[in-house]
């Protein structure tokens, strides 16, 4: 029997993302009708009741930043819907806008709705830009029917959405570089305070949810809080959406209940290691997520199991290396990575990735300094609690993570 | 073997200003659209950059600074402000497309070019870069051409989809 399962991704495969008539026959829009017969405070209460955590990375809750969202005071509000998913190994988004487009249509307004907002934003990666036409596609049928637009189905509410296109940088997933790139310019992120749900795009209360995380927000006000619930643990509920890749047999895109173990991920989902090989780490969460050591493989796949070992689900990539890689080539691949994609605005960053990257050669190369692992070290303990944005914060999880779990790498043990 | 060799620093004529004129006017001329704008502006404009002159056009039509239009056309990975090709293509050389050994696949491309990453083909059709992630990780290892991703490549597919980009 399969592990995965279908609730947030109910629709895949199920109607042609081109035809809101197709989408409605398979009871498309019916949380957004549930919402609007029901008041906002009811739908945060739906949200916080299903515990869902914020599908970005960072997990926070939903019913939290609803619930904040909605009692920022303002006439004018704005939902950014970030569809800007540049954590390598992170592909579960690009799903969704693929195969359920409405869905997420669907979510936005929900958002709206609850939060008070009259304007929802799609800022879609540049990498995607092959699926922005049926994107606006789906936002011009919605209006055409009466989903968006002007007293939406008869409401007092009115909702519009707006796509826009990132253009190659992943620190505008970070929510005040997007913010910026929305208005126009470049994608540097901004000083907090103030907080872009006090004052965000266009200096407005702004509320930023992930592609999946509006797409639960769907599953739940169609299904009820109950359903979501009905999976996973006790102590952590429902489903989520994986993208798994990298030295795998089948990679892709599943939905899994929480609690499944890292291995039952790994070999009865996505068909084990090409050739049986051995695994030599995984990591979690995309490039800023942590990496593990194959022992820790039959961890459950729950947010407090995963932080009892020092690990997080982040975006939800799960990216599994064969005994091919060493861990060093593997840290020396994304500091590559982090370097080049450091906007530059703060030191700690800019000039902490690439001093991490002189060492990483020097590591790999075997000429390191008596002092280089030590520096190692600081610098990236220096940058998790001095960086500007969350960029900085995370480079050096994997890092940190690997001086833990592959010590002898480093000529530690 | 060589880069492109792009010389005119004019670029802008009468066709090319109508076809950004479209653009902007399906933007409502709205400076905040500035990122996609440039992107569909380079789109049309031969060999894929955005040339000085067409820079500034956009700027007075937006009535926003210059420094603001290159403010972004300097930041961002997928805008060019040099000339690069009629077909870019990207290769990611992120962790996960090499764990599934995209060296390999970049020596295939180098040898069917008959270039280098980072340079571009003499009769200038073909520009080879290195890219970060873009989501095709199932795939992997991928390659984007313009905006059209394929992956998990055999040398006779490889060159069956760079010729029919000829």
């Amino acid at each position: 029997m399969s592990k995965s399962v279908s609730l947030i991704t109910e629709n895949y495969n199920k109607y042609n993302p081109d035809s809101i008539d197709e989408f409605i026959n398979i009871g498309g829009f019916t949380g957004l009708k549930n919402a609007l017969n029901m008041s906002s405070d009811d739908v945060i209460s739906i949200a916080k009741a299903s515990k869902v955590m914020g599908r970005g990375g960072a997990a926070y809750p939903l019913g939290k930043k609803w619930e904040q969202a909605k009692s920022v005071p303002g006439d004018n509000k704005v939902v950014i819907c970030n569809a800007d998913e540049g954590e390598p190994c992170t592909f579960k988004d690009r799903s969704m806008l693929e195969k359920d487009p409405f869905r997420l249509i669907e979510g936005m307004a929900i958002a709206g709705y609850t939060v008070g907002a009259q304007n929802g934003y799609l800022y879609i990666r540049e990498e995607y830009r092959h699926l922005h036409p049926q994107m606006k596609n789906a936002i011009k049928q919605a209006k055409e029917k009466g989903y968006l637009g002007k007293n939406i189905l008869g409401t007092d509410f009115s909702y519009n959405i707006h796509v826009y296109s990132g253009a190659g940088a992943y620190v505008c997933g970070e929510g005040s570089a997007l913010i910026e790139s929305i208005e126009g310019k470049s994608g540097r992120p901004r000083i907090k305070p103030p907080f872009i749900k006090q004052c965000g795009l266009n200096l407005l209360p702004t509320c930023v949810n992930n592609v999946e995380t509006l797409a639960i927000g769907t599953a739940l006000l169609t299904h009820g809080a109950e359903k979501y619930l009905s999976y996973g643990t006790s102590d952590c509920p429902g489903t989520k959406i994986i993208s798994i890749a990298g030295n795998v047999n089948k990679p892709g895109v599943y939905e899994i209940p929480f609690g499944l173990t890292l291995r039952e991920i790994i070999y009865d989902i996505a068909g084990g290691v090409p050739g049986n090989k051995a695994i030599t780490l995984f990591q979690l969460g995309g490039a800023s997520g942590k990496i593990g050591p194959p022992s820790l493989l039959d961890t459950p796949y729950s947010y407090d199991d995963l932080h009892k070992v020092g690990l997080v689900i982040g975006s939800g990539a799960i990216l599994v290396v064969d005994e091919n890689m060493k861990p060093l080539e593997f840290l020396h691949s994304i500091q590559e990575f982090f370097c080049h994609e450091s906007c530059g605005k703060c030191t700690p960053c800019r000039e902490g990735n690439k001093q991490i990257a002189h060492i990483l050669d020097r590591l790999l190369a075997k000429t390191q300094k008596d002092t280089d692992v030590d520096t190692l070290i600081r610098l990236a303990k220096l940058m998790s609690q001095s960086s500007f944005c969350g960029l900085g914060e995370t480079a050096q999880s994997a890092l940190l993570n690997a001086i833990r779990y592959f010590p002898e790498e480093f000529g530690l043990k | 073997m060589g880069s492109v060799t792009e010389t005119k620093f004019e670029v802008l004529n009468d066709e090319l200003a109508s076809k950004i004129d479209k653009i902007l006017s399906e933007n409502a001329y709205d400076s905040t659209k500035l990122v996609g704008i440039l992107l569909d502006v380079q789109d049309v404009v031969p060999k894929k950059y955005v040339p000085m002159d067409v820079a500034a056009y956009v700027a007075a039509k937006l009535n926003i600074p210059l420094t603001g239009v290159y403010d972004v056309i300097t930041f961002y990975a997928s805008l060019s402000e040099k000339p690069r090709a009629d077909h870019v293509i990207n290769l990611c050389k992120s962790i996960v497309c090499k764990t599934n050994n995209y060296m390999d696949l970049q020596k295939s491309l180098e040898k069917f070019l008959g270039i280098k990453v980072g340079e571009a083909t003499e009769d200038g059709k073909f520009a080879l870069e290195y890219s970060a992630c873009f989501g095709a990780c199932d795939v992997a290892p991928a390659i984007k051409i313009d905006q059209d991703v394929y992956g998990k490549l055999t040398d006779e597919k490889l060159i069956e989809i760079i010729n029919s980009y000829r």
